[in-house]
């Protein structure tokens, strides 16, 4: 399945012009703003506190690992950066723009319509740990749903693509399958497939290979690499699976306690972690 | 009384089937009402909006708590110049709509949060949502229930008989009045509905298994 080119194709502005000959950068140059950039974010569901003034910042291309305890916020972040939930204080931006915010006359800050909101998704999309396919829809119609109904695009060119992506997660045979017919590993891929539908700019992977059986995993991740390799979408992936952080991110971030403690290159966060908190959450999960 | 008039049953059948008939056409188009009207109450009942929310549940419990009977009567002093037929119609259809809707609430309910949550990762818009993710998997797990509002909305026709609506039970009773012959026309009423809504309710025992409820 990896060694066919993959009918994502990196956008041929995103390399610079200058760049060595066939050394496709892993991480596109610096545009000025981050794609993502947290301000300050406060996230709060009553009195509980799951986000504290949390900052940090995702560079265009970038695939981040969030790591940390559970109950630590990792999952709140990319909720937040979906907007399935609305940050309590601070703002989220993407490429410039405030996501969850408007912008008054009076050039104040002020939480976004829903309306906005939904025009804000779009350049985003997740995959959840649950899979939540449509289950009164074929696989196809899962693909192409977003695709026709969001994005406008006529049917054929849809199926087309979905075709293509379906390809890509090696699950051509079941297009005309319901979703209850499949595997885990196999919803998850198709769910996948219906994330890139969409092109998203930002792909938030949310735990998603936790509820797959432990052979079912590996097949999961290796496309999630493939991807990662062969596009220029932007990752951010929730995991517990360290070789995931390691083959795929260029950057770990270490969450506790909704904060971020720690952060850096993957061989430098897995053999050399300066804070305490991480060299304990390490030795229990490796 | 001299016993059952087997001669006066066969003499009521026509005139009560010809009432059935009227019982039928009320009940498969209230149904229909209380289907359409209930789904629609249920999805407002939804809106992010007090200003819908408030006014639907004030509505329903209004109807939910008067009975039927009083609200035909009511509706056909109103409407005098609207056909009894329809007016029932109408009315059962309204009555049944209020509890039609808390049947698909349920149903709404019932469809995992991950579903909105994709529709939401997708951009999908809430007419798109509704129409094509979550009404279709609400309903499916109601269809059962929905079945047997139906058959319960089938054996209240006769009060339509109160707004001289000609349904089965008016002509039986008619048909006792004219003969002196209740126990034959209504014996004969009450086993037609047995007949009918005996084999809708194993047929709506079957669809619910198949379901897998």
């Amino acid at each position: 399945m990896a060694t066919e080119p993959l009918p994502l194709q990196k956008t041929a502005d995103v390399a610079p012009a200058d760049a060595a000959p066939g050394a496709a950068p892993a991480v596109a140059p610096e545009t000025g703003h981050p794609l993502v950039r947290f301000d300050d974010v406060v996230k709060r569901y009553g009195d509980h506190v799951v986000l504290d003034g949390l900052n940090f910042s995702v560079r265009r291309g970038e695939h981040i690992t969030l790591i940390g305890p559970s109950g630590s916020g990792k999952t709140t972040i990319l909720r937040l950066l979906m907007t399935l939930e609305k940050v309590s204080d601070g703002v989220i931006w993407v490429d410039g723009s405030p996501l969850s915010h408007v912008r008054t006359p009076a050039g104040v800050l002020k939480p976004a319509p829903e309306k906005h909101l939904r025009e804000a998704r779009k350049k985003i999309g997740m995959v959840f740990q649950q899979f939540n396919l449509f289950p009164n829809m074929k696989v196809l119609q899962n693909i192409t749903e977003a695709p026709v109904n969001v994005l406008g695009k006529d049917r054929e060119e849809a199926e087309a693509r979905a075709r293509e992506l379906l390809d890509l997660v090696g699950l051509s045979a079941k297009i005309d399958a319901h979703p209850s017919q499949l595997s885990g590993g196999q919803q998850q891929r198709v769910a996948i497939a219906r994330a890139l539908a969409m092109e998203p700019e930002i792909l938030l992977l949310d735990e998603v290979t936790s509820a797959l059986d432990p052979e079912l995993v590996a097949g999961v991740l290796e496309l999630l690499g493939d991807i990662a390799r062969n596009t220029d979408i932007t990752m951010l992936c929730v995991t517990h699976e360290m070789n995931f952080a390691r083959d795929v991110s260029e950057t770990v971030l270490m969450f506790d306690s909704g904060q971020v403690i720690e952060s850096g290159p993957p061989e430098k966060i897995f053999t050399d972690p300066e804070h305490e908190r991480t060299r304990e959450f390490l030795d229990a999960v490796l | 009384m001299n016993g059952f008039d087997w001669n006066a049953a066969g003499d009521a059948l026509p005139l009560l089937l010809e009432g059935f008939r009227v019982t039928l056409l009320a009940t498969v188009l209230g149904t229909l009402v209380a289907a359409v009207l209930g789904l629609a109450v249920a999805v407002a009942g939804r809106a992010p909006s007090r200003f819908v929310t408030v006014p639907v549940r004030a509505v329903t419990e209004f109807v939910r708590s008067t009975p039927l009977l009083v609200q035909l009567v009511g509706a056909a002093a109103l409407f005098t110049s609207v056909e009894p037929l329809t007016i029932g119609i109408v009315v059962l259809g309204i009555h049944y709509a209020a509890y039609t809707s808390e049947v698909y609430r349920a149903g709404i309910d019932s469809v995992p949060k991950g579903q909105w949550e994709a529709c939401r990762a997708l951009s999908l818009g809430p007419r798109r949502t509704w129409q094509a993710v979550i009404l279709p998997q609400a309903v499916r797990n109601v269809l059962p229930a929905l079945g047997n509002y139906a058959i319960s909305m089938f054996k209240e026709t006769p009060f339509l008989a109160v707004i001289t609506v000609q349904e089965m039970v008016f002509e039986a009773r008619k048909y006792g009045a004219d003969h002196f012959a209740y126990t034959e026309a209504f014996t004969l009423a009450g086993l037609v509905f047995l007949v009918a809504s005996y084999p809708t309710s194993l047929l709506m025992r079957k669809l619910e298994k198949r379901l897998g409820h």
